[in-house]
């Protein structure tokens, strides 16, 4: 009992003096909370894949009122916004070209007279497929304002599609990414300042005079784990307030149980991070191992692109990526309102992780000589 | 007639201090010197010295008053000056990845050297330097002392019209230094250098033509070392001990009075010493007891010495008793450490070549060697912190490479680079530090105000941002708060004033009297006479091991003239060796 | 012996002989400077896709007629879904919550009398945890369902359309296959110079701001401008190897075309390198110790080039203090080069505003990393 108060005293000592480190000068902090902030609030607004006020450019040879009931649509909806009205198929390249126009409608001649003959009429659409995302998500815009006003001119739907959205009623696709960025920003700090922490000691010096005291690597390991989780918590937690309260996303899930998970993730990564150090001579080299190591780790997270889309050996590959199940988890808990018996699966392989990284950096704190 | 190389008029500058106050570095400093001569800068740590220096490189601009070197206004044009004059900053920054070679051929272009001068050049610095065998060796592999030289070197690739030193000695070795004094002196002989050095050895100060003392920024004196050394005259001494009588006692007993004797230092197995202007021979009578007492010829270090002295606030006392009380161990106790045919090996280099000694406890045992002896090495390996490639070590009865972790809470060691956190406070170092090795409470905090006070130190610095010889005695402070019982000190007073290097030994002197085994390096000879033992290692060999005064006579035999400092002494049996090494390598 | 152009020369070539050797000793940021872009080609190409393929969709047959499974028989046919047909509503909803299934295509009871009624309704839940898998599946159920509606009003001859319909014919220039590697394969380009960019320079100088080497370098007559151009010059190098590297992966193994003139694409590339060299150089030079700037430079290359460049996210129409960082990071304007160069071909107008742009912002950095390497201590 004695021994352990002791132990965690000691602990206590090095916990402080690695927090003093990394927190006296006010740059340190400024560069430790900051970013979390901004990259939320920049980040939050960029990551739409919602089209508003696309400029578009029309093209009426038809000249029918059929054509024109359609264009006041179009530009009567939020979505869209006219930019030019083009006098021959001669403009369409430079419409499209320079990036002024994000698509181009073209009324063909015989528009109206095949409306009026009851055969179906085509609608062109002309698309900068330059970001192709944009392009599918305009093409589906101006699909759903085209079947309504087919559906308002009587046409005949024998099956209508009912849909219902859970958890995100309105769709937006900014709700799909940054509960995400919850894991995913405060994981590339928090892996960076675990991945620096010994190097830095070692390439100053004082990693000697470290393991000369009575403490053990278990010890030294665990004073320098505690504060990067610390910090990668706070990070966090500033993204999360940013997201619930700035962009108004509701969180349906149990406080208690995303910080569970969002402790067990950040102990997977710093267990990484401090794996990564203990292995590194010098500041350059930590540095770089972090680099690429956090790259997979970040595109094959599910950030962007769901897992599912990937190929089955990168799926398998995932399973040693803390940042998925950390993501998965903090995302269903949050957004979905999942309890513990549908994310427990999550928590097997971030345990596993720390489980591998940990040890692993004790041992090579002593045994890694240059 | 000679112009005058640089002239200070009410030289100001000051640092603004982490509290908000600034600290006054360069206070109203006004001075010149003449050009071709050799001008030294002494004082203790803090004085501002290496703040002059930069400003006179143009690296730093002062806040108040005005400075010319070589005629040019250095605020206006530090460039100019940087083009004509070549400057070797405290801790030269060697590149660690290229080769000794590569190292100075960047210089050399840097600066701007011809071809057919920097054959002849580089031959002459290498072999100062004594890095001719390493010349394709990785900077960043060499030892402290090499790169320092090896820093030099780089500084000297041209000769300028005015040369600034920051220290060019610290950390090396008697031989190297007394070579690399051989080079500046010709250079300013034959090519009417300049040199403006700062130095902690007064040795060196002698040799200069100016010297100017610093104190807190301001001009404590100057002169030539004569006008400067008549302070002196009359009061300097040296005392023969007793028989039976160690120097270290009787020198320990003269320095605590500190109202009577301004100074003790041994020497040669006596003690010399400096007495208070004023005070009686009837009041030092019983303090010399049976010690035989003759006049000597004063230096310039004690002309430094009294002159500090007066300056000094009193500092705190030599670290009151809460050790254990252990008495010095006998011959038939088994020795603290020992050490059997040690080897490391770093590929095909020979770090350490099979050495052996041991230590008893209560001892101070001296290492010494001349650069990349493998001092270091040996330490490391006693630590812990090496694996050793083959032999048997025991510190305290333990392997310390595999020895549990409370096992290391009774060693203490203090590295040779500064090794704790710069960007703590001295306070936070010391609390972390006094943490790790289990103080806590009441006690780490008495121990920490102990310390603070016994060393000098300001308990708001920022640990980085000290001057070079506060650096080390934080570092030592930080080694002695859990009152270890083996102490292992590498280097410790290198960059420290002679007036703190006293007090270092006083309190090393105490906790030896108290039990505590201690094993040292160092460069400054003199402090080998405060040793019991003393060992010298070159290339990895053991060349002598015994008292200073067998050292001394082992020195003498075989050629040498009866040696009295272990200055002469050393060098004597390092070349000795090098020559047999020779001789056997040639064989 | 010191000034003019000879002195510059030989300081010149002993400095960039320095960084040279220094660079190829480093072997870990040699091996990272060239296996990087590799992994990330390899992972852009082979591992991200925003298309959505073999979707799990449960399907729940609630009417059990012929009329109902003929419906949902067009789903399987489709390469994007891939349907799962349960018959209880409650173990779709549970396969949902557990994730093992993207959406929920439920046919009540009463469809096929519905149908025969005039009008019958299909219902498609959708997990809006994931709102663009979830837009895509409303596009592709909606779509397969209603084919299936059109084949059918085409073999009933009763009921008549009242009036043609509208069909929306879409076509997508300059990305005929509509995959999304055709456009994320060029802003791979971008990643990788930003990213190499920012690790290979950004610890140098403050590297030798915290080993002291800057000050012994200080006195001697380099000068400032001398220093940084040697430091960027090997580095041009790594990073011009892998430029080639991500052309011809793009060329070769992805099959995106490259319409604009490959003199534009490399000129363009080595001057977007030149940028984010610098960048990283600058970042090094006013942090001055490298655990603050690797994190900045972490921070500020790697996320902003993913999310804020025009990469993944049209920024068009966002706010408008997001639009103005987003033209503020040169990324953006390499990237929306580079798409044009590979997808569209030659456009000199916009060729000539991005470069110069870049032009401007190599110019801004070069003096910032200069001063920040003012021969002063204080």
């Amino acid at each position: 009992m004695a021994a352990l108060l002791a132990a965690l005293l000691r602990i206590g000592f090095l916990c402080r003096k690695e927090l003093l480190a990394l927190l006296k000068e006010p740059s340190s902090r400024v560069i430790l909370l900051a970013p979390a902030l901004v990259q939320s609030l920049l980040f939050g607004y960029a990551a739409t894949f919602e089209v508003t006020h696309a400029p578009y450019a029309v093209l009426d040879q038809s000249g029918g009122a059929a054509a024109a009931e359609v264009l006041r649509r179009l530009d009567g909806s939020t979505t869209f916004e006219r930019t030019a009205t083009l006098r021959s198929a001669s403009e369409i390249a430079g419409a499209i070209d320079d990036g002024g126009a994000l698509l181009v409608v073209v009324f063909p001649a015989d528009f109206e007279r095949r409306l009026a003959m009851g055969v179906p009429a085509p609608l062109q659409l002309i698309l900068d497929g330059r970001n192709s995302s944009t392009a599918a998500a305009a093409s589906a815009h101006v699909g759903t304002i085209v079947a309504n006003f087919n559906a308002a001119r009587g046409a005949f739907q024998p099956v209508t599609l009912e849909r219902r959205i859970w958890y995100n009623p309105n769709l937006h696709s900014s709700w799909g990414i940054m509960p995400n960025l919850i894991a995913a920003l405060s994981m590339i700090q928090t892996l960076l300042i675990a991945a620096l922490s010994v190097a830095r000691e070692r390439e100053q010096g004082t990693f000697d005079q470290l393991l000369v005291t009575p403490l053990t690597p278990m010890l030294i390991l665990v004073g320098k784990a505690i504060p990067a989780i610390l910090v990668g918590l706070a990070q966090s937690t500033i993204i999360l307030l940013v997201i619930r309260y700035w962009f108004g996303i509701p969180m349906h899930g149990s406080p208690w149980l995303l910080y569970f998970g969002l402790v067990t993730f950040t102990i997977a990564a710093v267990g990484i991070g401090l794996a990564v150090s203990a292995l590194s001579l010098n500041m350059q080299q930590a540095m770089l191992y972090t680099f690429m190591i956090i790259m997979p780790l970040m595109l094959l997270s599910g950030l962007l692109t769901p897992v599912r889309n990937m190929p089955q050996a990168l799926q398998i590959a995932t399973w040693a990526n803390p940042l998925r199940f950390g993501m998965d988890l903090v995302r269903r808990v949050y957004l979905e309102g999942a309890g513990l018996r549908d994310v427990a699966i999550d928590f097997v392989p971030l345990v596993c992780i720390a489980a591998v990284t940990l040890p692993l950096a004790a041992w090579l704190f002593r045994n890694r000589l240059s | 007639m000679t112009e005058a190389a640089i002239v200070a008029t009410g030289l100001c500058r000051a640092f603004p201090a982490p509290g908000g106050a600034a600290v006054q570095a360069v206070a109203d400093l006004s001075f010149q010197t003449r050009s071709g001569d050799l001008v030294a800068l002494v004082g203790p740590d803090g004085a501002g010295k290496t703040t002059l220096l930069r400003m006179l490189a143009g690296l730093l601009r002062p806040d108040a008053g005005s400075l010319s070197v070589l005629g040019i206004d250095v605020a206006a044009d530090p460039q100019a000056v940087q083009d004509r004059i070549s400057y070797m900053p405290q801790r030269f920054g060697l590149y660690e990845d290229l080769s000794v070679a590569e190292n100075l051929d960047l210089y050399a272009d840097l600066h701007g050297v011809r071809t057919e001068v920097r054959r002849e050049r580089f031959a002459s610095l290498l072999a100062m330097t004594d890095l001719a065998r390493f010349t394709l060796r990785p900077a960043g592999q060499l030892s402290g002392g090499m790169k320092q030289k090896l820093g030099l070197a780089c500084t000297l690739v041209r000769s300028p019209a005015l040369l600034l030193l920051d220290e060019p000695s610290v950390g090396v070795d008697p031989l190297s230094r007394r070579d690399l004094w051989r080079i500046i002196d010709r250079l300013v002989r034959d090519e009417a250098l300049s040199v403006v050095v700062s130095t902690a050895y007064m040795d060196e100060a002698e040799r200069c033509a100016h010297v100017l003392v610093l104190h807190e920024g301001r001009l404590l004196a100057q002169g030539t070392p004569e006008e400067l050394r008549a302070r002196a005259a009359g009061y300097t001494f040296t005392a023969a001990p007793a028989p039976g009588m160690a120097a270290r006692a009787l020198q320990a007993r003269l320095i605590d009075a500190r109202d009577l004797i301004v100074d003790a230092v041994p020497q040669g197995g006596a003690v010399r010493f400096i007495s208070v202007p004023g005070a009686d021979a009837a009041s030092l009578r019983p303090l010399l007891d049976d010690a035989v007492v003759t006049v000597r010829q004063e230096e310039l270090e004690d002309a430094f010495m009294m002159l500090l002295r007066e300056r000094q606030r009193e500092r705190g006392a030599v670290p009151s008793a809460q050790v254990r009380e252990r008495p010095a161990g006998n011959d038939d106790e088994a020795p603290v450490i020992v050490v059997r045919d040690l080897v490391r090996r770093f590929g095909d280099f020979t770090a350490v070549a099979s050495t052996s000694f041991d230590v008893r406890r209560g001892e101070i045992f001296g290492l010494l060697g001349p650069n990349g002896a493998g001092k270091t090495t040996t330490f490391r390996m006693l630590c812990g912190l090496l694996p050793a490639s083959s032999g048997h070590l025991e510190v305290a009865g333990l392997d310390l490479r595999r020895a549990r972790a409370e096992a290391r809470a009774r060693i203490g060691y203090v590295a040779q680079k500064f090794a704790l956190y710069g960007s703590l406070t001295v306070r936070e170092n010391l609390q972390f530090f006094g943490g790790a090795y289990g103080l806590r409470g009441a006690a780490l905090r008495a121990r920490i105000d102990a310390t603070l006070a016994q060393f000098g130190l300001d308990p708001a610095a920022r640990s980085g941002e000290l001057p070079g010889g506060f650096k080390q005695r934080l570092a030592m402070a930080a080694g002695l708060l859990h009152e270890p019982e083996i102490l292992f000190l590498d280097e410790p007073t290198s960059g420290i004033d002679p007036l703190a290097r006293r007090d270092f030994w006083r309190t090393i002197t105490a906790l030896a009297a108290r039990g505590v085994t201690i094993v040292v390096t160092t460069h400054f000879m003199e402090e080998a006479e405060y040793c019991d033992r003393i060992a010298i290692q070159d290339a990895g060999r053991m060349l002598a091991l015994g008292t200073p005064r067998q050292v001394r006579e082992q020195a003498a035999q075989d050629g040498g003239a009866a040696v009295d400092d272990m200055d002469s002494a050393f060098i004597a049996i390092v070349e000795r060796g090098r020559r047999a090494a020779g001789t056997e390598a040639a064989a | 012996m010191s000034g003019g152009a000879a002195g510059f020369h030989r300081r010149c070539r002993a400095l960039l002989r320095k960084e040279l050797r220094q660079m190829l000793r480093d072997r870990t940021t040699l091996a990272v400077g060239l296996l990087l872009p590799l992994v990330l080609i390899l992972l852009f190409g082979y591992g991200l896709s925003f298309d959505v393929k073999d979707a799990p969709v449960a399907v729940v047959l609630e009417d059990t007629s012929p009329t109902a499974r003929d419906v949902t028989a067009g789903l399987a046919g489709s390469p994007y879904l891939a349907p799962v047909w349960t018959p209880w509503m409650d173990d779709a909803v549970a396969r949902m919550r557990r994730g093992e299934v993207a959406a929920i295509v439920r046919v009540p009871q009463d469809f096929s009398r519905a149908l025969a009624g005039g009008g019958a309704r299909v219902q498609l839940l959708l997990n809006g945890a994931d709102p663009t898998t979830a837009s895509a599946l409303e596009g592709y159920v909606g779509g397969a369902i209603g084919t299936w509606a059109g084949h059918r009003a085409g073999r009933a001859a009763g009921k008549e359309a009242a009036g043609g319909i509208v069909q929306v014919e879409p076509r997508i220039w300059f990305n005929e296959a509509n995959t999304s590697t055709w456009y994320l394969v060029p802003g791979l380009l971008v990643l990788v110079l930003t990213l190499v960019g920012a690790f290979l320079t950004s610890l140098l100088i403050a590297r030798e701001w915290e080993r002291g080497t800057l000050e012994s370098l200080f006195v001697t007559p380099v000068r400032p401008a001398e220093i940084v151009l040697c430091k960027l010059a090997p580095f041009l190098l790594i990073g011009a190897i892998d430029i080639v590297m991500c052309l011809l992966a793009a060329r070769f193994l992805f099959h995106v075309p490259m319409r604009g003139s490959l003199s534009v694409i490399l000129v363009s590339s080595m001057l977007y390198l030149a940028v984010s060299l610098l960048l990283g150089l600058a970042i090094s030079g006013i942090t001055r110790n490298q655990f603050k700037a690797s994190q900045v430079a972490l921070l500020a290359s790697f996320m902003p080039a993913m999310m804020l460049s025009g990469f993944v996210f049209d920024l068009r129409n966002v706010l408008l203090i997001v639009q103005v960082v987003s033209q503020l990071l040169p990324a953006t304007h390499f990237m929306a080069l580079v798409k044009t160069l590979f997808l569209a071909g030659d456009n000199w107008r916009l060729i000539a505003r991005e470069c110069a742009i870049m032009l401007l912002y190599v110019g801004v950095l070069f003096t910032v990393t200069c001063r920040t390497l003012r021969k002063r201590l204080d």
